[in-house]
């Protein structure tokens, strides 16, 4: 299936993707991106990127996708770096898994 | 452990033993199953974790040429030279099957032009940075794919061991071990009756034999 990939975010952080081809849809931290996801997600947009800054506010719109398979919401970091909620999601992941967070220590 | 309510005879008792050795089967092929998502789930993890740093290195600097391109020329610009794509990228998503669950594969197509370069803008009114930053943005674009791959099938992997671990123990610690009980308590009751049965018809033979001794004085 074919499908389109769009990146969410403050305007100083998504401006550039737009020249490689992403959709870019510009959103602010006020309002939430629930009803933009989902539309997203309705026009077949497979893999969205999130800023992490939007997704601090908007943490239950990626647990509504979170066990479909389509789209995947992927944080990335925004223009002021990395606030470490990829990484966090990543061991919220391995604790859901194995139970206890196994690679705390890193 | 709380025992069913079953009616202690033989045909219930074949059933629940049928039912044991099913969920005893299915106890053992979830627990194989658990350990072998557990183990393609933390190679993931491994894989998801060098990828998400790498990337986050990667977009810091992105950013940084950005910021550099902004500075060196004016915003509207800047706006209007990025604004009209030259092309459009595509995810294919195909479904992977790792241990029955659907992950997604994901394989990136573009329509852009092999022989023009990806830059959607003239090079007259905007500075070199924005075209070092667009080349490094294409740069790291398989990158992020990659990750967006690796988190999705870590993020759909751990659901599934989360919910077969949970039907691990529901099985190994409430089904098995109440069918078990039930078995026991229908096999007692039953040699119970047996018992009853035997010590009666004793008892009778006993009773029998006094009345015949008794018509022979």
């Amino acid at each position: 299936m074919q499908t389109k990939i769009a990146v969410i975010g403050d305007r100083g952080s998504v401006l550039g993707f737009k020249a490689i081809g992403f959709g870019v849809f510009e959103a602010d931290k006020e309002v939430s991106i629930a009803p933009l996801v989902s539309d997203l997600a309705k026009k077949e947009y497979g893999i969205i990127f999130v800023t992490e800054e939007l997704i601090a506010v908007n943490l239950d719109v990626v647990e509504q996708y979170k066990d479909h398979m389509l789209p995947a919401i992927i944080p990335i970091p925004g223009k002021n770096g990395s606030l470490g909620i990829g990484m966090e999601n990543i061991h919220k992941n391995v604790e859901r898994a194995v139970g206890a967070d196994i690679f705390q220590t890193q | 452990m709380a025992v069913l309510q079953v009616n202690p005879t033989r045909m219930e008792l074949s059933r629940l033993k049928k039912r044991l050795t099913t969920s005893m089967r299915g106890h053992k092929l979830l627990k194989d199953k658990r350990d072998d998502l557990m183990k393609k789930f933390l190679e993931l993890i491994r894989e998801n974790m060098e990828l998400r740093t790498r990337l986050e290195e990667k977009m810091a600097q992105v950013y940084a040429g950005f910021v550099a391109a902004g500075a060196a020329m004016d915003d509207a610009i800047l706006q209007e030279a990025l604004m009209l794509p030259q092309r459009q990228v595509y995810a294919s998503a195909r479904t992977k099957n790792v241990m029955s669950v659907s992950v997604p594969d994901f394989e990136f197509t573009d329509t852009s032009d092999e022989k023009r370069d990806i830059y959607p803008y003239g090079f007259a009114f905007t500075s070199g940075e924005l075209d070092a930053s667009v080349d490094a943005l294409q740069e790291v674009l398989p990158l992020m794919l990659q990750l967006a791959q690796a988190e999705k099938t870590v993020q759909l992997l751990a659901e599934e061991i989360e919910k077969t671990r949970r039907r691990v123990n529901a099985l190994e610690y409430v089904q098995i071990p109440t069918l078990q009980e039930t078995i026991k308590s229908i096999t007692m009751k039953l040699d119970e009756n047996e018992r009853g049965n035997l010590a009666r018809l004793m008892k009778i033979k006993d009773m029998m034999i006094a009345r015949q001794r008794q018509a022979q004085e």
